[in-house]
């Protein structure tokens, strides 16, 4: 275990510092696909903290995504709020929907949990979709500023690193503490996990809490990232793209999702100006990670690596 | 008196599997439930820890009512458990699966920023130590053998530090070698720390070996209660229970 870190850290250092100085190509492309990666990393990283760590299977993470982007936008336009309150009220707020949601999914189990959080994430989808006076419907909110400060795509971008590093570093602190093996043991055997005295429902909640404050505030981000936020974030296909970045990316590793985000999201980029059928793409890539690399990208290099090292 | 059981009653869709059913343990005893297949001893077991809901009857445990109580609840008053089919956290190692039991009976559950690793080293190797398994602590537990995982699951239930533990059926699939090295353990364990012990069996050598007192459930019903010799000696039990087993 120890040996493990002690090679990790270093790469991760470089790592960090390679995407810290990704502004210096002065590429606005690589800026842009940067903090998309980033957002949609810290996303992907909250959803696993359900899927990969608890065994809960949310197929309407992006409910949670665009309520933070919603609350964040709009307190800032509508309300005139400043951003520093509006981004927390973001989190708070995706927390909070959390708690009421969750409150109901966490009393079902496997498919039937799968699908109360789609039926939740539908309904926000409609909320969103038809107030038109308070959200702009399916035209959008549009016309998100750049918050004080932050009003250039690089200064976001590391305002975005700051806050993804930050925010990945909390999340990682509660999965390695005690509160985050008892999530493991109900990944594992909630039934087991009850009868060591574990109140297995409430801990599923507050995971589902943590969760989604780290999604809304991926989804604030992404709202001023885009100075708009349209309803279509909060529609099914969100979820089932955060859900296959993780899977690609590899469930059962702390940084995997943030892999997977990266991945999918330059293929997207770079297979769109190519073909109009990335769908189909998506599908291939997805089938063949299925049957050939299960634990996803980075399970495959940590197999990978393993075995290199047993051999003498 | 720390377990009194009264009246349970339990059906299923109009199946009656436990039909009134009163027994008590005394604090200290060591104490079996033995019955054919279907008896409803797995059942009685599930109403007593709060996994199934009962129809009628009443489960009172040092002195609290838990007829009601959620699982989570009563495995916190001191009752402690093993499963008939092993009940471990397969893909985490052996040291992990006791110390995560630790945590929660310390207190420590909902401690979000101490890094788990290094808490409570000592007392979960000791327990590793105590069930046999202090050799295996860094296996993925989902890979021990099966007698080892039973063992494991032993140190789950110890990790709580019970004063009343059921085991349903602690040898079950266990070769005739796994059988009697886990029964010499259990004993030991449950003289060394005072434990309560309310277990199922169907080894009938087993159930003589180390019960102080046996109770005889049939068709969901309490036949008969008493010492191993009495029990022997039932005439009922021998023509529902023993004579079966003989045969088979």
């Amino acid at each position: 275990m120890s040996g493990r870190n002690w090679l990790w850290l270093p790469i991760l250092c470089l790592v960090l510092l390679l995407v810290a100085l990704v502004p210096l190509t002065e590429s606005r492309y690589a800026v842009f696909l940067g903090t998309d990666i980033l957002i949609h990393g810290l996303f992907a990283v909250s959803l696993n903290l359900l899927l990969g760590y608890t065994g809960l299977v949310s197929f309407g993470q992006a409910a949670y995504f665009g309520i933070g982007a919603y609350t964040c936008a709009l307190l800032m336009k509508k309300a005139a709020l400043n951003f520093a309150l509006a981004f927390a009220a973001a989190g708070v707020f995706g927390a909070l929907s959390a708690l009421l949601f969750g409150f109901f999914c966490v009393r079902l189990t496997k498919i039937y949990f799968a699908m109360l959080t789609l039926a939740f994430s539908q309904i926000v989808w409609v909320i969103a979709f038809k107030w038109n006076s308070l959200t702009g419907g399916d035209n959008g909110f549009v016309g998100v500023p750049f918050p004080q400060n932050l009003d250039s795509a690089v200064r976001f971008y590391y305002f975005t690193l700051a806050v993804v590093v930050v925010s990945l570093v909390l999340i990682r602190q509660a999965l390695i503490s005690p509160f985050g093996r008892i999530l493991t043991t109900i990944r594992e055997n909630p039934e087991r996990t009850e009868f060591i005295g574990i109140n297995v429902k409430l801990f599923q909640l507050i995971a589902f809490m943590i969760s989604g404050f780290f999604s809304a505030l991926a989804g604030a981000l992404f709202g001023i990232f885009n100075h708009s936020v349209f309803p279509d974030i909060l529609f099914w296909p969100a979820s089932a793209e955060v859900l296959i970045m993780t899977i690609l990316g590899g469930m059962y590793s702390f940084l995997g999702p943030v892999v997977g985000a990266g991945v999918l999201l330059y293929l997207r980029m770079q297979v769109a100006s190519y073909t109009e059928y990335w769908p189909l793409i998506l599908g291939l890539i997805l089938a063949s990670l299925l049957f050939f690399f299960p634990g996803g990208i980075v399970g495959f290099i940590q197999d990978r690596l393993g075995r290199l090292r047993r051999k003498p | 008196m720390i377990l009194s059981v009264e009246g349970v009653t339990k059906a299923f869709d109009g199946f009656v599997a436990v039909r009134e059913v009163s027994f008590s343990v005394e604090k200290g005893e060591l104490c079996a439930i033995i019955g054919p297949n279907g008896a409803g001893k797995t059942t009685l077991f599930n109403l007593i820890t709060g996994h199934l809901p009962l129809d009628r009857g009443r489960v009172v445990f040092k002195d609290v009512d838990i007829t009601r109580l959620r699982p989570h609840r009563i495995c916190r008053l001191g009752l402690g458990r093993s499963f008939q089919r092993t009940n471990i956290f397969p893909r985490l190692t052996v040291f992990e699966n006791i110390q995560a039991a630790v945590l929660v009976h310390r207190g420590r559950s909902l401690d979000f920023f101490t890094p788990v690793a290094a808490l409570f080293r000592e007392e979960s190797e000791a327990i590793l130590e105590s069930v046999g398994l202090r050799d295996q602590g860094r296996t993925m537990s989902g890979s021990l053998a099966y007698g080892f995982q039973k063992q494991l699951e032993l140190g789950i239930a110890l990790a709580s530090q019970p004063e009343l533990l059921l085991l349903d059926e602690p040898t079950a699939g266990m070769s005739a070698k796994e059988t009697s090295a886990t029964i010499e353990l259990v004993g030991r364990i449950a003289r060394e720390k005072g434990l309560t012990l309310l277990f199922t069996e169907h080894d009938m050598a087993v159930v003589f070996s180390i019960a102080e007192r046996i109770l005889v459930l049939h068709q969901g019903r309490v036949i008969t209660t008493g010492s191993p010799e009495e029990v022997r000696a039932n005439p009922e039990v021998q023509k529902v229970y023993l004579g079966e087993t003989r045969c088979s």
